[in-house]
């Protein structure tokens, strides 16, 4: 039977959000073609939430361990996969976090063939599997076709919804047979404890200029704390550029893509480069004191004002309906 | 690195740039972006000239640009030139001012009136911006009259001692060096102006800030006074002779100026465009209303026909056949043009238009001393009106 | 110290984007291009690295149209010692194509103590190219890299992750891609621009193979539906919030 591949992704020996996203996205390709799911777990042992990937359609989770796996292996992880693909896999199915940027074009290179990168949806039109990818700033879709065989390609994060099966699948393991490779980690720095990325949080709460100074961002922290951890903090290019916050939570061109459930635009403008990077969020909320900014334009619900006010009021709202 | 800042270009005049003339202006709109708009509103409000940008403009190049490498400048062309003041002054004029006294006015005479030595010496180091120059012409009581200067230059054994004062004089209290304009011989006589280098360290020297300007703001404005000013034989500029050597000076200023006036225009006119879509009043864009519709009509041709006057300008000097009278024309049209402009744009933006947040006040504020320097709007007129009827209205 | 930066011409981040009357591409009457903002990045460092060493080449490579000479002339006036450009007649959908053709080409060149790359460009979104190039010649390559420091052989490099930095190790030569923070790059100076046109820049014309992806249409983005403004001030949270919950229900 024509297999699809989905490369999860786990960090510390525990499967990311996005894995299950993944195994979703190739669910449905699978469907579509009459095929069967392969769950691709690169690690040093089985990881953590494994187990659950049957649950949103996988119908084999296969985990693959080699020396030095336990951490990110960018040379060994593309080869295992590649090797793994080789074997009869028609899609091979990753994600476009951090890590699988870095990752699918080793592999569809190993492959000799093209990746379809950064998709936000993917179907199969007569036998063909096409997907859709943003492209110039998210100010045109692109649709294409993937005739590599085997054809690869990486889905935006949290766009994918992970889509819940009454099915299990089998789990085992098989040593990949591989060296890890020259590229290693040495190190993960980690963000203070607890911390979620803006990339991956399901609610984003984005500062610009119109917070006026760096510590008054104690507010948007305010109302990420009274969403009960579900919640990141994200900065405009100004602010960013001026020093305010840190680029890793820059939202935007030159930051990063986000499609959260929710995103609050507070104090930001809303310049083209902004809106690249949270126009495929599924609810905008802007707050703004001039009601002709730019970002009102891509808001759903837009609140004109001063923030310093509207913005505590929210965070109690929100706190008392928690 | 790309410029936030499309600029204006209705006629396609882009396509008679050439590639190294349109990465010139593309870098500095850039810069002026990035470094100088950021900066210029609260510098203008502080009235302060924003001294931190002069590193930057030196490293890219802006002092003197259109002067030959061997002296550490850029070598551009009279075009790529005067898109850099175009570019500047879309900035602030008083930034254009800075860039404009530095090189037309100081560098300038320099190289054309200057010694190897002086070249040598001063050139290298006013292109690095180790150097700030000033320019001293305009006296208090001689403003359009230059040639009537009561500044002189008496030689003594060992050089020369220098008195008079001078007024409106740009970049005055930052300079290390000024050019000082003065007679060598008898009062009357225009012909014995001459060129001085004085280093404003000399003692006798003093620059004092002229306060409270409400125009120009960002920029250094002093009065000069120099009093039993001794300076060395060598600091005589040799090849200056007569009123005509500052004038040569001002030529190549008012040349830069025509182009940065009519970035002043530009800046304005974007600013004007982008109020009238995004400003919304009796529930649709301003914009949609035929006044504002005939105010922008109004800008955008008048600016298209500014860039047409300039560029044609702009190859005709580096064609070497530019006369002075088609400098006053550009010079008197563009400013004129712009000083329009921005007062347009100013009223167009209703009562945001007084902000600084906003720029056509300041550039409006500013092209009322555009207006008045270099050759004033008025003196302009009739040096046409000379050039087309062949009798002085002057004199 | 030889190194050589990949770039890309690309439309400025500003464009409105209209599709071609082919319906599958970017109609770019009237649109500015640009150096790719990450690509200045990779330009960047490759200078600082020389002068750094002191010594050494930096060349920069682009694949695309004859237009990206310009473009190839902006590193050069940054300060990039020559150009190559593969001129084709369009840049292809796939990036392993363009990597092949990039591999073969530094391949001949070579050898390089760094091949640079920025970390994606800003059309197409494909973040591909240099770890494609790097599989292709089988050199050890690190991505999206903010900050980089090479020693004794070793090139260690910090990569932003998910709520974290990566810090990577490999041995160079490496290909390295950049990404924002790694350096600030330089703007072009005027002599700088005036040089660029005496510096060699070989065009050679290269035909391609079809590749994996296909594009069959680019459209724009369904426009998102007509928002509205809930209120003004504090006043309008109750209602703000009950919509979030009862309309979109993502409270």
């Amino acid at each position: 039977m024509t297999t699809v591949l989905a490369v999860c992704e786990q960090r510390d020996g525990a499967l990311r959000k996005v894995s299950s996203e993944v195994v979703t996205g190739a669910r449905r390709i699978a469907d579509a073609l009459g095929a069967e799911v392969e769950a691709l777990v690169l690690g040093a042992g089985p990881a953590t939430g494994a187990d659950q990937l049957g649950g949103f359609g996988a119908d084999r989770v296969v985990t693959l361990t080699a020396d030095g796996f336990g951490k990110y292996a960018p040379e060994g992880y593309a080869k295992a996969v590649a090797d793994r693909a080789k074997s009869g896999a028609a899609v091979v199915v990753c994600t476009a976090s951090a890590q699988g940027k870095d990752l699918a074009p080793r592999i569809a290179a190993k492959l000799g063939t093209g990746l379809a990168a950064d998709v936000t949806d993917v179907m199969v039109e007569g036998g063909a599997l096409v997907a859709i990818r943003p492209v110039y700033a998210g100010k045109a879709l692109l649709k294409v076709k993937l005739t590599g065989k085997p054809a690869v390609l990486s889905l935006r994060p949290n766009v994918f919804t992970p889509v819940q099966r009454p099915k299990a699948g089998t789990a085992s393991t098989a040593a990949a047979n591989v060296p890890a490779g020259r590229v290693t980690v040495k190190e993960i720095k980690a963000a203070e404890a607890g911390a979620l990325d803006v990339a991956e949080a399901p609610i984003v709460i984005s500062g610009g200029r119109g917070l006026k100074e760096p510590a008054n961002f104690k507010i948007l922290e305010d109302l990420a704390h009274a969403f009960g951890g579900r919640a990141a903090v994200g900065a405009s290019r100004a602010v960013v550029d001026a020093g305010w916050r840190p680029h890793a939570d820059q939202v935007g061109q030159t930051g990063k893509t986000v499609s959260p459930t929710l995103y609050i635009a507070i104090g930001i403008s809303g310049a083209i480069q902004h809106l690249a990077g949270m126009r495929t969020s599924k609810v905008i909320v802007a707050i703004n004191k001039d009601k002709d900014a730019p970002i009102f334009k891509v808001a759903d619900y837009g609140v004109v004002g001063d923030l310093f006010e509207i913005v505590p009021a929210l965070t109690a709202a929100v706190k008392s309906h928690a | 690195m790309a410029p936030k800042y499309h600029g204006v270009d209705f006629y396609a005049l882009d396509t008679l740039l050439s590639e190294e003339e349109r990465a010139v202006r593309d870098t500095v709109r850039t810069w002026v972006d990035e470094q100088l708009i950021p900066v210029i509103g609260d510098a203008y409000i502080e009235g302060k000239f924003p001294k931190q940008l002069i590193p930057g403009m030196a490293e890219l190049g802006l002092f003197g640009a259109n002067l030959p490498e061997e002296y550490g400048c850029a070598g551009l062309n009279n075009v790529a030139y005067g898109l850099i003041m175009q570019e500047l002054e879309r900035g602030d004029s008083g930034v254009r001012s800075f860039a404009s006294v530095q090189g037309a006015l100081v560098m300038y005479p320099i190289y054309a009136f200057g010694s190897d030595e002086q070249k040598k010496k001063w050139l290298p180091e006013m292109a690095s911006g180790k150097v700030i120059g000033c320019f001293g012409l305009t006296e208090p009581d001689y403003g359009s009259n230059p040639a009537g200067m009561i500044t002189t230059a008496k030689e003594t054994k060992d050089g020369w001692v220098l008195n008079g004062a001078k007024m409106w004089i740009t970049n005055g209290s930052t300079a290390q060096v000024a050019v000082v304009w003065a007679k060598i011989g008898a009062q009357n006589d225009a012909n014995s102006i001459r060129g001085f280098l004085v280093p404003t360290s000399t003692k006798g020297f003093s620059a004092k800030d002229q306060k409270g300007k409400l125009s120009l703001r960002a920029s250094d404005t002093s009065e000069l006074v120099l009093q039993d000013v001794h300076i060395p034989k060598d600091a005589i500029l040799p090849k200056s002779g007569g009123l005509k050597s500052p004038l040569m000076c001002l030529t190549q200023a008012r040349y830069g100026i025509s182009w940065g006036a009519l970035g002043a225009a530009m800046a304005c006119y974007d600013e004007a465009v982008s109020y009238s879509k995004n400003r919304i009043m009796f529930g649709r864009p301003i914009g949609g209303f035929q006044l504002q519709q005939a105010r922008l009509a109004e800008m955008l041709t008048e600016i298209t026909k500014a860039q047409l006057l300039v560029l044609q300008l702009g190859r005709l000097k580096d064609q070497g056949t530019m006369t002075p009278q088609q400098v006053s024309l550009a010079k008197r049209n563009n400013v004129d043009m712009a000083t329009d402009v921005a007062r347009e744009t100013r009223r167009l933006l209703g009562a945001n238009g007084i902000l600084a947040e906003y720029q056509a006040m300041r550039h409006l504020a500013n092209l009322e001393s555009v207006y008045t320097y270099e050759g004033t709007h008025d003196v302009h007129t009739l040096v046409l009106g000379q050039e087309i009827t062949g009798i002085s209205a002057f004199e | 110290m030889k190194i050589a930066v990949c770039i890309k011409r690309v439309a400025d981040s500003e464009t409105r984007v209209k599709v071609a009357g082919d319906g599958k591409s970017l109609d770019d009457a009237g649109v500015k291009f640009i150096l790719n903002p990450y690509d200045e990045f990779a330009v960047e460092e490759a200078l600082q690295r020389k002068e750094k060493a002191g010594a050494g080449e930096v060349v920069v490579l682009a694949l695309g149209g004859a237009t990206a000479q310009e473009t190839i002339r902006t590193a050069l006036a940054m300060g990039a010692d020559r150009g190559i450009l593969l001129q084709t007649d369009a840049v292809p959908a796939d990036g392993f194509v363009t990597a092949q053709a990039i591999a073969t080409e530094l391949k001949a060149g070579g050898p390089w103590d760094l091949v640079l790359f920025g970390k994606m460009a800003i059309d197409d979104y494909n973040s591909q190219v240099g770890p494609m190039v790097a599989e292709l010649l089988d050199l050890p390559c690190v991505t999206s890299v903010s900050h980089l420091t090479i020693e004794n052989g070793i090139a260690t490099a910090d990569r932003e992750i998910e709520g974290a930095v990566e810090v990577v190790q490999c041995p160079v030569p490496a290909v390295i891609t950049t990404d924002k923070g790694i350096n600030e790059p330089r703007y072009p100076a005027l002599k700088g621009i005036m040089a660029a046109k005496k510096k060699p820049l070989e065009v050679k014309p290269v035909s391609l193979s079809g590749g994996a992806i296909e594009v069959l249409e680019m459209q724009p983005p369904p426009a998102r539906k007509e928002g509205k403004i809930v209120g003004e001030g504090a006043a309008a949270v109750p209602e703000l919030v009950k919509l979030l919950r009862e309309e979109a229900k993502v409270l």
